[in-house]
């Protein structure tokens, strides 16, 4: 049914050879830095990007998700993130003697993080997906400030008595002697083992990938597009609005959550603020998805390589770095949606002037 | 006493909420674009102050007509420069131009007058009125400030209801086409509406600083979320609901810290706020948007 | 226009790579050069200090200072004839206070070719580099991160009181001296540092006998208005309210305790150091406030004078940044040059040898500092010296006792 209606509805089948360049960069792009690595000829400062750049695609996938292929704004994602941190940085921190295997420490690790976050998702998404444009998106900025001013709050500790738990301070905890603070309130989790590697990021960003790829080249994907292009048409068609709402939601929550445990497992810290849990995050995130280009999977996993790498690499102009990253960011901007400048490029891109010369031809051919 | 201690310093601080988030809505209302960088419009409206009064010693007035006229120039160059030439593209390419603004200040700020903080000289030096023998304790600040936005907000009703430039704002913020149509300048009216806010924006830095006399590069910041959230609360593009948004949102924080946890009150007002979107979802005073099949 | 989308995809990722590539070339180059360079020249060679800390954003003040007063004091040490012979070269990188970004401006500094590590500047940020660093067997002496965890790693040490320390010293402080009884509280809940020295300070104070009759907190989305928290410091009665929180949200407690009638008396940790130093800031305001700082720029011993005297010379006497985070920097990078001469630091060797050769020395060096006399360390890296409390008196800090 879906398939015709869309068909009916006007919409495309998204080409699949699209995706395949999509994976096939990626691919080729970790090939090239493992080759590197391997030769020894990596900088510090590159090896130590490449676990948050896995992160920051992962963070841009699924936020371009519920933006582009829902065509939903939530300024919350970092939100979902926060959740897939601290839950999955418990999880390791408690069970860091009884599983001894790193590796199956570390899935278990993704699989709670990510639910966890999926979780919230779900439980928020209820609610909030009612709500349109402007609206949710401040909704959504709202359930992320929530999240992480609750998480600042939280204590929690751990004795031969069982768990305790406190808003107040760790001294609030009661603590047995041989007890241990896990959650530290404003100080966070400290002892996270450190396990994160750029080989886990990559396959996190592969998974992200091919699921995000394989479902906007779905019939589902087909009919969230229809959601997203004209919600009344969809629903006359038999489109069950709130489920696909939800379903893209809870996944991109997911992901973001899958990116949570990446970041809580690459520092020695975990603390939430702003900068990595609140809004300016998800703003940050945001940013990539429209720099990359809104719908664009590809666009995003460029524009977070890029954008993540650009600051660091712009330390060489110290004080001046943010002012020339602000001017950056507006330009570009400028340059990529101005209709003005847009009509512009149009008129003077190559592949167009081949194009009406042709059809220039093809005009004096038939008049001929 | 203590819950009119709170009440008064909760009214002082959602009178500027109220007075940014004014900004925020009649952009909104007639651009149709979240104006990111609108809080950080009312730190430079500080600096500025900071630097005529304080800096150079001239009189208070002179400082805040300078930032009044400053921010106003400010508010309309960043609509020419980098709103208007994506006019008509999507609303989140706008969106994050805005945002680009915002660092932009912020980090010229942070160039220009360096990292540490300033303290602002109150506009007014008295001592605060005491009550009930020191029990109930009144700043003149946070009089100054509900009685300033009272007067704005009445000013700006009248003004926008009553003058024919304030009819043509209304107008296109209705309809855009149809106002073009009618030969009404639509962009004109825009830049109008930044200047506006603008000025507001500097009112409000001033404001706002005299009663929480530290300025950084970073003051405007979250002063401007939360005045975006009353302007939401509000009904976002509602005059009158950004004023009871603001006025609502300063007060429920204040009795959020006062009484039920100082670490729980923006949680608290993010709730509240969530609360009434779920049971209203334009806003206290939002009009429902029917949607054309 | 798709293709102009694609061209574009194509040349980001060249750039990519080649920016990738650069990097490449630029550590292999870095450690080639610096022996090529004592060959020419016939020194010693340089010995290159990294130093990390907020330079921009909210905690910008305290990045600034340690990168003043660290700069400082390498000039100096190279005006003397270096370490060892060495001229030393200092490389200041911003982390805007956020852990992630301060792990980078880590292996920026290690692409630099860092011999060794004076910071991270704050706390959190600091717990991130200081197991990447245990990693690498670096050695870092932080200036000013308080937390305990901010010296995990057998490589890190602080020149700071740590937030345990600096709650019991002020718990004992106010016992002591009988400043107050009945003591009232505000600090910053979302703040490591802040939630660290109350976290103490109430179990010590318990312990003393003195009765906390209100705590209230703040967070970082609400550090402005300070009207309730005060209203219920005075509700309960407080002789003395305690703040172990930075200066720029005190001045304005400061302002609004005024403008809401609490009199009472004030005291505060070294976070609180700088609370003159807020520009214009009405420091009438702040008279009677106690703190417990290792340094105030107007105390009357030797060592304090001269550094101010020095500094002052140095930056056109702007005092901006004369806070004590400066003097923790400029003792930092004395104490490096302490145990470097005791180690027997050459630039020949690699970091790591650097590091193992210091760590070794550590605990026998001891300095005469600016934030104290005979600074000595433990072998968890904690500093030994004794705490000088200090009050503000006519707009200026006069040593207590």
């Amino acid at each position: 049914m879906n398939e015709k209606a869309i068909k009916l509805l006007g919409g495309k089948r998204p080409k699949d050879k699209n995706s395949w360049i999509t994976v096939s960069i990626v691919v080729v792009l970790f090939a090239v830095i493992e080759i590197i690595k391997g030769t020894g000829h990596i900088s510090n400062l590159l090896s130590g990007l490449l676990v948050p750049i896995c992160m920051y695609i992962t963070l841009a996938v699924s936020l371009n998700l519920v933006v582009g292929i829902l065509g939903e704004l939530s300024l919350g994602h970092a939100g979902f993130m926060c959740v897939g941190a601290y839950s999955s940085a418990l999880f390791s921190l408690v069970t860091k003697d009884a599983i001894p295997m790193t590796w199956l420490r570390l899935i278990l690790a993704f699989l709670i993080g990510g639910l966890f976050a999926a979780v919230f998702g779900l439980l928020i998404g209820i609610p909030v997906l009612r709500l349109k444009g402007d609206y949710l998106a401040i909704v959504t900025l709202a359930f992320g400030e929530i999240i992480k001013n609750l998480v600042t709050i939280l204590h929690l500790g751990v004795d031969k008595n069982g768990i305790h738990f406190s808003t107040e301070s760790i001294a609030a905890l009661h603590l047995e002697e041989d007890g241990t603070v896990l959650i530290k309130g404003a100080l966070g989790i400290t002892g996270v083992p450190k396990s994160s590697t750029f080989e886990i990021g990559f396959i996190i960003v592969m998974i992200t990938l091919l699921v995000s790829l394989n479902l906007i080249n779905s019939a589902k994907g087909r009919a969230i597009m229809a959601i997203r292009d004209n919600r009344i048409a969809a629903e006359s068609v038999g489109i069950n609005i709130t489920t696909y709402k939800l379903f893209v939601f809870s996944l991109s929550a997911f992901f973001a959550g899958l990116a949570g445990v990446l970041y809580s497992h690459n520092l020695a810290t975990l603390t939430a603020n702003t900068n990595n849990f609140g809004y300016n995050m998800s703003i940050s995130i945001l940013l990539l998805v429209v720099l990359g280009g809104v719908g664009s999977i590809r666009g995003s996993v460029i524009a977070a390589i890029i954008l993540t790498a650009l600051p660091e690499l712009l330390r060489g102009l110290s004080d001046y770095r943010m002012l020339i990253y602000s001017i950056l960011l507006i330009v570009i901007m400028l340059f990529n949606a101005s209709p003005k400048l847009v009509a512009l490029r149009e008129r003077f891109s190559i592949k167009k002037m081949l194009k009406r010369k042709k059809e220039a031809q093809k005009e004096v051919r038939a008049d001929g | 006493m203590q819950f009119l201690s709170f009440l008064i310093s909760g009214l002082s601080l959602g009178s500027v909420y109220a007075l940014i988030a004014l900004g925020y809505t009649m952009v909104y209302g007639i651009a149709k674009m979240l104006n990111f960088a609108h809080g950080d419009v009312i730190m430079v409206g500080a600096y500025l102050i900071y630097v005529v009064s304080t800096m150079q010693g001239l009189p208070i007035w002179v400082g805040i007509l300078a930032s009044v006229v400053g921010c106003t120039v400010l508010g309309m160059v960043i609509e020419r420069l980098a709103y208007k030439p994506l006019r008509g593209a999507q609303s989140l390419a706008v969106l994050i131009t805005a945002i680009g603004v915002s660092y932009f200040l912020q980090n010229a700020a942070l160039l220009i007058f360096g990292s540490s903080p300033k303290s602002f000289t109150s506009v007014i030096n008295k001592k605060p009125i005491s009550l009930f023998d020191g029990a109930l304790v009144i700043s003149w600040e946070a009089i100054l400030t509900m009685i300033v936005s009272i007067l704005i907000m009445v000013a700006l009703t009248v003004f926008i209801n009553k003058s024919k430039q304030g009819k043509a704002m209304r107008a296109v913020s209705e309809d855009r086409d149809a106002a073009q149509l009618m030969g009404i300048n639509v962009n004109r009216t825009i830049t109008l509406t930044f200047a506006i806010g603008s000025a507001l924006a500097a009112v409000a830095g001033m404001l706002l600083c005299s009663s929480y006399p530290t300025l950084t590069p970073y003051t405007g910041a979250m002063p401007g979320i939360k005045a975006f959230t009353a302007a939401v609360f509000g009904g976002i593009g509602s005059i009158p609901g950004a004023m009871l948004g603001g006025v609502l949102i300063g007060i429920i924080q204040m009795l959020a810290n006062g009484y039920i946890s100082t670490q729980l009150s923006d949680a608290i007002v993010f709730a509240v706020l969530i609360i009434v979107l779920l049971v209203k979802p334009t806003g206290l005073l939002g009009k429902k948007i029917n949607e054309k099949v | 226009m798709k293709q102009f989308k694609k061209l574009l995809a194509l040349v980001l990722v060249g750039v990519l790579c080649l920016c990738c590539f650069a990097a490449c070339g630029k550590t292999e180059t870095t450690p080639s050069e610096t022996p090529s360079d004592n060959a020419s020249e016939g020194t010693a060679g340089t010995l290159k200090i990294g130093a990390i800390g907020p330079l921009t954003g909210g905690a910008a003040l305290y990045g600034n200072a340690v990168k003043y007063g660290a700069e400082l004091a390498v000039k100096e040490i190279n005006a003397a004839g270096g370490i060892n012979g060495m001229q030393v070269e200092i490389n200041v990188q911003d982390d805007t206070h956020d852990a992630e970004k301060s792990v980078n401006a880590y292996n920026t500094l290690k692409d630099w070719g860092m011999d060794l590590l004076v910071g991270t500047v704050t706390s959190a940020p600091c717990i991130a580099v200081q197991a990447v660093a245990a990693e690498d067997n670096m050695f870092m002496l932080t200036p000013s991160a308080t937390a305990v965890e901010s010296i995990a790693s057998p490589t890190a040490f602080r020149i700071c009181f740590s937030d345990p320390n600096q709650g019991i010293a002020s718990a004992d402080y106010i016992a002591a001296k009988e400043l107050g009884s009945k003591i009232g509280v505000i600090y910053n809940s979302q703040d490591p540092y802040s939630s660290g020295i109350y976290a103490k300070f109430a179990s010590e104070a318990e312990a003393k006998g003195l009765e906390i009759v209100a705590a209230e907190a703040f967070t970082e989305d609400s550090k402005q208005d300070f009207s309730i928290q005060l209203q219920k410091m005075k509700s309960a009665g407080a002789d003395l309210v305690f703040l172990p929180i930075y200066a720029t949200e005190a001045a304005l407690i400061l302002s609004q305790a005024a403008s809401a009638g609490l009199e009472t008396k004030f005291f505060g940790c070294d976070g609180l150091d700088g609370v003159l130093n807020v520009e214009n800031f009405d420091t009438s305001l702040a008279e009677g406030v106690m703190l417990l700082t290792p340094f105030a720029k107007d105390a009357s011993d030797e060592a304090t004078q001269n550094f101010v005297k020095a500094y002052l010379e140095a930056y056109n006497n702007d005092e901006t940044y004369l806070i004590q985070f400066a003097a923790d920097a400029y003792d930092c990078i004395y104490a490096v040059k302490a145990a470097a001469e005791k180690a027997n630091i050459n630039a020949d060797m690699t970091s790591s040898e650097i590091c193992d050769a210091l760590v070794a020395v550590m605990t026998e060096v001891s300095i005469d500092g600016v934030t104290g006399a005979g600074i000595t360390w433990s072998a968890d890296g904690e500093p030994n010296k004794a705490p000088k409390g200090v009050i503000i008196e006519d707009g200026a800090y006069k040593a207590m006792d």
